[in-house]
């Protein structure tokens, strides 16, 4: 384990960004989010940002290629932009752990080659939470927040930054700032993980579990009647989607510029009355269907899908975010029932 | 805090079930923090004693869920709205977007909501529970205890600027009724105009480059009622799930916020649902404000039946040369 | 019209009954106005909604002008009215945006004022020639 000096940080970064695009959250307007750093940008002490890290391997909007036709000739362009290695710093263990549901989708065959060559690309330098807020439960889902995971773990105290290397990717950025870090022992983050298991007892929705979810519940929950109650009231936007590191969902679609076509893809949203719409209308006609569709691929489809594995992880942001305060713990008590509670 | 407590609503419904003027309640439910309500049709009143709420953070815009509510089935609903929440219910009705005869609406007097991202904002985050039965907030907190705050430092900014105390529409009122009151809402579009072209355009453009398009300053709008939105139609031209660029954020702001001109009642729950705290009532506030400055005041929602200016003219209306250069005189 | 080398765009939205006809009749009168004018002709000027405007500098407009019937003499009695309400609104709050308020404009042109059309053509081009391109509500994809 190598430490360095907070004081120290900023040179640290400078290093880093000499051979990578550097990330770290940044506080502004509206919240935090991360941000390319420069000389003199500082970084947040906000537990997470707005937006979660999943915009770094599967942005809101990449074009895929371009056409331009001429005559009776088309010519494809690529026009790629995935191409440069970057560092996110700062991400929290939940959206880590997010990367790994998503790889599930992209990586798996047919392979997404635009996700997978970000993946590549990318070294995540994840942050261990001091400080978790009223609204996260990725306990929940047997994420510890005091370990994250990424290719290199950092624990932030008072004075220092503690930084362990997980993967060949991490040792690599260690040895590039190794002039300025220092060998140590873990005892201080071990007193840091200690504190944050006690806290993780404390926090309000420490009792929620996921003993009532998971593969092949369909049939338990499909035509539950709390559905009913629950998306009432459901405007259909797209923020829990939006703000969710673990939604995954897309569209592609094509742009007519003045001289030929975008082909782009952006995040779709199963709350939205146009998701995956055919010629015959939305396969989801109502509100209802939508948002049980939502809840039932984080809890229920996805893990029939992916060994058990849940696509939540519990970061709270759609518990902060929902306008009208609906989301998945509140589907999860009262699908679950009263133990739950 | 506010005067109106939920006992005293959960006593009128009681009554109104049971005298079988209504058949059911739209309010809030509670959620997991103090703050984190939902909106929920109550049928009996067990379970309204069990979970509705209503304090500061009752600030939710009910005349909206109308729309939907008095489609479903007999029997009238009844709603509790607070004098802002009537404009909108007045504006739907002028617009025949519900049956009057399907709802029972109690106005209750408001003491203002607090904005719960203003008390994050002060506090920092780790909020567990506020208690706002008095006007200085107690915040329960994970890390730092019990801390206090006025109400006042956290009011939302719809509250802070509050336009009217006077309800516009209701069967019967809960606490005696306010006057329209006079507000300095429209002090920072005020600013704004004194600003060189050049900062106004980097103010928008550090504010809306922000949007996810999530579409929930939309979808939230009382004025927002169209069955099919432009933006959601495949064959419109414009339909867009995500912003491409700045010109898409811009063009979805100005068409949304042109949409709602002479409707928007300036209820302000488009910002208060920004994820991303964009100040949304801006872009309505200008609308507004042109609006009063060139065709003579009008507020949306007053008068059930209003024609709006953008469906009205005179022949002697300003031209649009005009309108532009008005400040540079 | 032309400074060092550029041209704008220009598109002009014109009501068939009085603005076309007015085109028209600079046409036949062999006035001159610029070619990067691209005239749009709509049944009424109200026929104009703000999206069609933001849609024209989507496409690479550099400045869009409405033409209508004089306000009074619309073909259908009263849609000039409110296009006059609409783009009053409309265009002080692209200024409010922080977008060249010189970009946009309505004039009324009646269908025997050919010269009008000549002269407020030059007019509007030279201003937004002056200018330069349309960088503020420009979709960049476009522009390629």
């Amino acid at each position: 384990m190598r430490k360095i000096s907070l004081s120290n940080l900023d040179k640290a970064f400078a290093l880093i960004a000499e051979n990578a695009k550097l990330y770290i959250p940044v506080d502004g307007k509206g919240g935090a989010s991360f941000k390319l750093w420069q000389e003199g940008v500082k970084m947040s002490d906000a537990l997470n940002t707005v937006r979660s890290a999943k915009d770094f391997f599967f942005p809101q909007m990449e074009t895929l290629m371009e056409f331009k036709t001429e005559g009776k000739n088309i010519e494809i362009i690529d026009n790629r932009s995935e191409k440069e290695d970057f560092v996110i710093f700062g991400v929290r263990a939940c959206d880590v752990k997010s990367f790994e549901i998503l790889d599930r989708v992209f990586l798996s065959e047919p392979v997404d080659s635009y996700y997978a060559s970000r993946r590549e690309k990318g070294v995540i330098v994840s942050l261990a939470c001091g400080r978790p807020n009223e609204t996260c439960f990725c306990k929940t889902f047997g994420i510890d927040p005091a370990n994250p995971a990424g290719d290199i773990t950092a624990w932030k105290t008072e004075t220092d930054l503690y930084l362990l290397a997980n993967t060949e990717k991490g040792e690599k950025l260690l040895s590039a700032i190794a002039s300025i870090t220092e060998d140590c022992d873990g005892k201080a983050v071990e007193e840091q993980k200690k504190q944050i298991s006690a806290i993780m007892e404390k926090l309000p929705l420490s009792n929620v579990t996921t003993e009532k979810f998971g593969a092949g519940k369909t049939k338990e929950y499909f035509d539950s009647p709390a559905w009913d109650e629950l998306s009432s009231h459901c405007l259909g936007c797209g923020t829990c989607t939006f703000v969710c590191p673990t939604c995954q969902c897309y569209d592609i679609k094509d742009f007519k510029t003045n001289e030929g076509v975008q082909r782009f893809r952006c995040w779709d949203s199963c709350m939205y009355s146009d998701f995956t719409l055919m010629a015959h209308g939305n396969s989801r006609a109502s509100q209802k269907e939508r948002f049980r569709q939502r809840f039932m691929h984080k809890l229920v489809y996805y893990p029939d899908n992916n060994d058990g594995m849940f696509s939540c992880v519990g970061c709270g942001r759609c518990l902060a975010k929902c306008p009208i305060s609906m989301n998945i713990v509140k589907v999860m008590k009262t699908l679950g029932g009263k133990e739950n509670d | 805090m506010q005067k109106i407590t939920r006992e005293v609503l959960i006593a009128k419904a009681d009554e109104l079930l049971k005298n079988g003027t209504v058949t059911k309640v739209l309010g809030l439910k509670k959620g997991e923090f103090s703050y984190d309500q939902t909106p929920t049709v109550f049928t009996d009143i067990e379970s309204m004693k069990k979970d509705f709420v209503f304090d500061d953070f009752s600030g939710a815009n009910f005349s909206k869920y109308l729309v939907k509510e008095t489609k479903k089935g007999e029997g009238k609903t009844l709603v509790f709205l607070k004098p802002c929440d009537t404009y909108s219910f007045n504006q739907l009705l002028t617009e025949h977007r519900f049956d009057r005869e399907k709802v029972y609406v109690v106005g209750i007097a408001c003491d203002g909501m607090v904005d719960i991202k203003k008390i994050k904002g002060a506090l920092g985050d780790g909020v567990v529970s506020v208690d706002c039965s008095t006007d200085t907030l107690k915040v329960e907190t994970l890390y730092d205890g019990v801390k206090e705050i006025a109400k006042a430092d956290v009011l939302a900014e719809r509250c802070r600027n509050c336009k009217s105390k006077k309800h516009v529409a209701y069967d019967e009122l809960i606490g005696e009724d306010g006057e329209v009151v006079a507000s300095n809402r429209f002090d920072q579009v005020e600013e704004l105009e004194k600003m060189s072209a050049d900062e106004r355009f980097a103010f928008w453009q550090n504010e809306l480059s922000r949007c996810i398009r999530c579409n929930a300053c939309r979808d939230v709008c009382p004025a927002c009622t169209c069955e099919k939105c432009v933006f959601d139609n495949p064959n419109s031209g414009v339909q867009n799930k995500a912003a491409a660029n700045s010109f898409e954020e811009q063009m979805f702001h100005i068409i949304r916020a042109f949409h709602v001109a002479g409707r928007c009642t300036d209820c302000g729950e488009c910002s208060r649902v920004c994820p991303q705290q964009i100040p949304l009532h801006l872009l309505n506030r200008k609308f507004i404000k042109d609006i009063n400055g060139f065709y003579g005041e009008y507020q949306a929602g007053e008068v059930e039946g209003s024609r709006a200016p953008l469906v009205n003219y005179t022949k002697e209306d300003l031209e649009p040369s005009e309108a532009v250069n008005r400040g540079d005189k | 019209m032309q400074v060092n080398g550029y041209k704008p765009k220009i598109v002009a939205f014109c009501c068939n009954w009085c603005s076309y006809a007015g085109a028209d009749l600079a046409g036949s009168n062999r006035l001159a106005y610029p070619a990067e004018v691209k005239v749009i002709r709509v049944p009424c000027s109200c026929r104009v909604n703000p999206m069609f405007i933001l849609r024209a500098f989507q496409r690479g407009a550099d400045g869009v002008i409405l033409c209508g019937c004089h306000p009074g003499d619309c073909h259908y009695t009263s849609g000039n009215y409110y296009t006059r309400r609409r783009m009053a609104l409309l265009f002080s709050m692209l200024d409010y945006l922080g977008i060249e308020k010189e970009r946009t404009r309505v004039e009324w042109v009646s269908a025997a004022e050919g010269a009008k059309f000549a002269a407020t053509m030059n007019d509007f081009v030279q201003t937004v020639t002056a200018l330069g391109e349309n960088k503020r509500l420009e979709d960049l994809r476009c522009k390629k």
